[in-house]
């Protein structure tokens, strides 16, 4: 066998997880009926809201024993968007869950601070410009990274999540040109958000409407949303594992999404 | 004046889309002519073809003399407002929803008494111009208009119900290639157009008139090839619900009749774009139009094919061009009786040959690109269906009318008048 | 063309058992069951049996898909003579017309007269977007407001023309209002200020809500046979002194301000030998006050404009100077759709044969009831008016 062994590494790593050398985040929002949705016109079929009903606890419907029964759907709570999601994606080879290849599912992670300007505007673009001036302290986005737009919105709750309005929901997100950057520029692996979509609340208005859903999954990209504690990882550096369930001919599932941070 | 329309809100996601109501369709065959004359916005009313009496409403018989030659004309849009009311409870639910809405009684200088939709700029006991209009239901109305224009006069909201005006409606432009492109979009522009989307095939290939079309405020190229139906039905599942016009410009065009073409090569091409691209257009973006045909100010309003007037009678030095307009003539009768319960309306402007590469060697006139945008725009504030821009569609068209068969032998005499 | 020939008089006719079945806003029950119920209600009156029931007439807007001839089966019917009026509010006057002439001339004994609608929750609505074709070609498209919206026309044409305010035709509602609240069967039921009828609900400029009639069930009845068999039985009766009838009067005018009643209002005085003067009570066909106030003209009561200046001088209550519409008219007892027609025939004859009841007038001898019907377009085609005079007259 001329191939290196990576098993030695995955000791060490072992040791490092153990030892708290290496920490494990978790960047995932409880599975909760209360945590918001994302909200389509009421002529559009709607995202199921997480429910959870008990099939039986120690009693006369199973004695030695609890569990449940959940419904949800592939969208709802910290979830992940297949390129099958989105139209442009979809006559794309291995576009849904199932097909994806699984080393794709883990990638370095670089966390794109963006809170300060969220706080100020919360209609906060991520433009190319924004982008650069990230890299230029930082370095340039490796390709086949998990870009992670940090935004702190993760800290908010109830109406001020989807923060919706007569005009629709506001919230930050990435311009065409920015999320065209990152793709065409940069060949990032996926785009990450704290808010219910990967794009801004009024991504509707941009041509094309909602570009990072368009041009990600377009490009075969995936992506990440409802992500939380991001303020927890570094700039650079982290290691991020987003495993989607594996549902036939599914466009996206809930997961429970990790960092390893060094 | 009229309260200028202001730039309507951004959709609220969370409120339903108002189902598209109507006003009442039933009409007697004879009421038909109003709706004949108000698709070309004509004012037309019976005259009775015996004694002169001008009739309303329309009949089978003349009130005067009971002659049954009652032909309608066009006769003097001149009046007065002599009563009005402005209706507050209607038993319409078209009505209910758009209340209050005012009507009168207009005294024509020709005769009768008729009942309008008066224009909120028009004073009581003032004189009046009386027009035809298409109302949401499709069918002939009478609008009572001041007699000259006032400030804002197409915003006036019970205008608006009857006109598709582009101002700050979204526009797609099917075809970017078409020579016609840059002046239909600046035209749309200057009409107050909120976004103008330009369908572009091919853009891997140049043409002369990007940088000008791109350079047009609120214009916005994106990818869509009519003869491709996965390219149409990407671009509707992106903005096929904030199109509230349709202006198909797409055109496919090449000299020659039946035996001056060696084989269906070009025929074929000619069907692909002129009668499929309009299909496949229909099929992706038609469904979301018509569930939007009450939408607020920016409602789906117009669909607007581009066609040759050849459709009606045809032109044997551009035959097969001629049999493919044809077709596209007739689907566009469909996708009206389609779209029909929606309230959008389907437009169609006929010009004669147009000023480009593929009618070169021909003698003028031609229709330039501007003269047709000119016609589109007007005809779409108008309220219009059937548009001819140029005096050799307006000639063909009152041929075709005087006599299709006497048409069809002009045509073939006419042959040749080109080379 | 000759002028007019001469009309025969209705000396030996007389009409009999006025019935009105209590109307209701709105009923589940059809049309049939109502003209039954007010059929019975003349019949049982005076002591006859359907059988001996041998001319029928009908008016109704909801007997479809039957009409006349349809009702005598399902009314169990055998009818020798038989008409079916379909004029809306003037169908009661022309109805009496043609029944009393029937008698008159032989071809029936004993006429029925009937008129009645049901009303449910829809079915006004309905009604109205095919009422006539040139309607549905030429009004109905224009807001749909249905008559309010045609009248409201009217009226706002009449004010212009002839200076009436909202006060003028609101003296015409108070005062009816008054009435009705004598009338147990009317449908309104509370008193009426001036101030409630200006301050009310618009419904299409210049009408508001107390301008407008209430729709309801209902239906209306009466008899017309020879004065020798009414004695005969015993039956208080009245007699028919003159009628007039006038379809699509006046044309050339731009808009209605006149009916046909002008037309052939001297004719209906010299037959009565009776002047306008001489009428101890008027019954005008009321769905909006603007068309009282033209009949008060066109019967002769006042000149072309001076309504309001009439209706201001006049008391227009059961025991003003000018009894009018004592039951309370269609306005305030409401419209039982073509039993609107007959509302103030029958309230004519109770008061000309003194069995009015609550809302009787003193010493009623001469009473004049006026008819009105069928907004085809803009205007009200059919026109029409009676004078009855009770048996001591």
């Amino acid at each position: 066998m001329n191939q290196q062994s990576g098993a030695p590494l995955l000791g060490e790593l072992a040791l490092s997880i153990a030892s708290g050398a290496i920490r494990v985040v978790d960047l995932t929002h409880t599975l909760d009926p209360d945590f918001p949705v994302i909200i389509l016109p009421p002529e559009f079929g709607q995202c199921a809201r997480f429910r959870m009903e008990e099939i039986s606890a120690y009693d006369h419907r199973g004695p030695a024993w609890k569990w449940h029964n959940f419904t949800c759907s592939e969208h709802t709570g910290t979830h992940f968007d297949a390129p099958a999601h989105w139209i442009s994606g979809r006559d794309l080879p291995n576009n849904s869950v199932d097909t994806i290849p699984v080393e794709q599912f883990i990638g370095p992670a670089c966390v794109i601070d963006c809170s300060q300007g969220a706080a100020a505007d919360e209609d906060f673009e991520l433009t190319p410009e924004v982008i650069q001036a990230w890299e230029a302290e930082h370095g340039e986005i490796p390709a086949g990274a998990w870009v992670l737009m940090r935004t702190d919105w993760s800290r908010r709750r109830g109406a001020e999540y989807l923060n919706m309005r007569e005009d629709g929901p506001h919230s930050p997100g990435p311009t065409p040109e920015g999320i065209r950057f990152l793709i065409e520029q940069r060949d990032i692996r996926g785009f990450g958000t704290e808010t219910v979509g990967t794009d801004a609340g009024q991504g509707n208005h941009y041509t094309p409407p909602f570009p990072a859903h368009f041009y990600l999954h377009g490009a075969g990209k995936l992506g990440l949303q409802c992500l939380n504690n991001l303020w927890e990882l570094p700039p650079t550096g982290a290691m991020l594992i987003a495993t989607p369930l594996k549902i036939k001919q599914g466009t996206g599932s809930p997961l429970r999404v990790i960092a390893l941070v060094g | 004046m009229t309260d200028p329309l202001s730039r309507p809100p951004k959709k609220d996601p969370q409120v339903r889309t108002r189902v598209p109501t109507r006003p009442s369709h039933f009409r007697s065959r004879a009421a038909l002519g109003i709706a004949a004359a108000a698709a070309e916005g004509r004012f037309m009313l019976q005259v009775c073809e015996d004694c002169g009496a001008v009739q309303y409403p329309p009949r089978d018989a003349c009130a005067s003399c009971l002659s049954v030659a009652l032909p309608w004309r066009d006769v003097s849009p001149k009046g007065r407002l002599i009563a009005e009311t402005t209706v507050r409870t209607s038993t319409s639910i078209y009505f209910r929803e758009r209340t209050p809405w005012r009507i009168g009684t207009i005294k024509l200088e020709a005769g009768p008494s008729v009942m309008a939709h008066v224009h909120g700029d028009l004073a009581p006991d003032g004189e009046a111009r009386v027009v035809s209009m298409l109302d949401k239901s499709g069918q002939g109305v009478l609008f009572a208009i001041p007699p000259d224009m006032t400030p804002n006069m197409e915003d006036d909201p019970q205008m608006r119900e009857m006109t598709c005006d582009p101002k700050f409606r979204r526009v797609l432009i099917t075809d970017a290639r078409n020579e016609n492109a840059p002046a239909l979009a600046q035209a749309l522009a200057d009409a107050g157009a909120s976004m103008i989307f330009v369908g572009e095939a091919e853009s891997w290939r140049p043409y002369p008139h990007r940088a000008a079309l791109a350079a047009i405020p609120n214009v916005d190229i994106l990818p869509m090839d009519v003869t491709d139906t996965a390219s149409v039905v990407e671009l509707c599942g992106e903005i096929g619900g904030k199109t509230d016009i349709l202006i198909n410009n797409a055109r496919f065009v090449r000299p020659g009749g039946i035996l001056d073409r060696a084989d269906v090569g070009f025929a074929r091409e000619e069907m692909e774009v002129n009668y499929f691209g309009l299909l496949r257009l229909a099929q992706a973006f038609g469904p979301a139009m018509r569930g939007r045909g009450a939408d607020g100010d920016n409602s789906a309003a117009a669909w607007v094919n581009i066609l040759s007037v050849n459709a009606w009678s045809n032109s044997p030095d551009y035959g097969l061009f001629s049999a493919s307009s044809a077709a596209a003539l007739s689907l566009s009768q469909n996708l009206r009786a389609d779209l029909w319960d929606g309230g959008v309306r389907v437009l169609n402007v006929f010009t004669g040959p147009t000023e480009d590469e593929w009618h070169q060697p021909l003698p003028p006139p031609k229709v330039a690109p501007a003269a047709i945008a000119r016609a589109l725009v007007a005809g779409l504030k108008d309220g219009l269906e059937d548009v001819y821009v140029g005096d050799v569609a307006k000639d063909l068209i009152d041929r075709w009318r005087a006599g299709p068969k006497i048409l069809e032998r002009e045509m073939m005499e006419n042959r040749g008048a080109s080379s | 063309m000759a002028e007019n020939s001469k009309r025969q008089s209705y000396d030996g006719i007389v009409v009999v058992s006025p019935a009105t079945v209590p109307y209701q806003r709105f009923s589940k029950e059809a049309a049939h069951w109502w003209i039954a119920r007010a059929l019975k209600q003349s019949l049982d009156a005076a002591s006859l049996r359907p059988r001996d029931v041998d001319g029928l007439i009908v008016s109704s807007f909801t007997l479809f898909p039957d009409s006349a001839v349809g009702l005598t089966q399902h009314l169990g019917l055998t009818p020798r003579w038989l008409d079916d009026i379909p004029m809306g509010g003037a169908c009661g006057v022309v109805g009496l017309r043609r029944a009393a002439r029937a008698v008159q001339s032989g071809d029936a004994s004993v006429v029925a007269c009937v008129a009645g609608d049901t009303n449910h929750v829809d079915s006004f609505r309905r009604m109205l977007s095919s009422f006539s074709r040139f309607a549905q070609d030429a009004s109905y498209p224009y807001g749909s407001g249905g008559p309010n919206a045609c009248f409201a026309l009217l009226t706002d044409h009449y004010m212009r023309r002839f200076g009436a305010t909202r006060e003028d035709f609101g003296r015409i509602c108070v005062a009816q209002r008054q009435n009705a609240l004598r009338n147990p069967h009317a449908v309104m039921k509370t008193p009426l200020t001036m101030e409630q009828y200006i301050g009310a609900r618009a419904i299409s400029d210049p009408i508001a809500l107390f301008d407008c009639v209430m729709p309801v069930a209902g239906a209306e009845c009466f008899l017309v046979m020879r004065e020798e068999d009414a004695k005969a039985q015993g039956l208080p009766h009245a007699h028919i002194r003159a009628t007039i009838e006038r379809h699509n009067a006046f044309p050339e005018d731009a808009i209605q301000m006149r009916g046909g009643w002008e037309m052939d209002v001297d004719e209906l005085y010299a037959m009565a030998g009776l002047r306008p003067d001489d009428m101890d009570l008027v019954q005008t066909y009321d769905d909006y006050p603007v068309i009282v106030m033209m009949q008060l003209e066109d019967l002769g009561f006042c000149a072309k404009g001076d309504g309001p200046e009439f209706v201001r001088a006049h008391d227009l209550t059961i025991d003003g100077d000018f009894p009018h519409n004592t039951s309370g008219g269609q306005l305030s007892a409401g419209q039982a759709g073509a039993g609107g027609g007959y509302l103030g025939l029958t309230e004519a004859m109770r008061q000309v044969t003194g069995a009015a009841g609550p809302t009787q007038v003193k010493d009623a001898r001469h009473a004049l009831a006026s008819g009105f019907g069928m907004i085809n377009f803009d205007r009200g085609l059919c026109s029409g008016a009676v004078i009855l005079s009770g048996d001591g007259a």
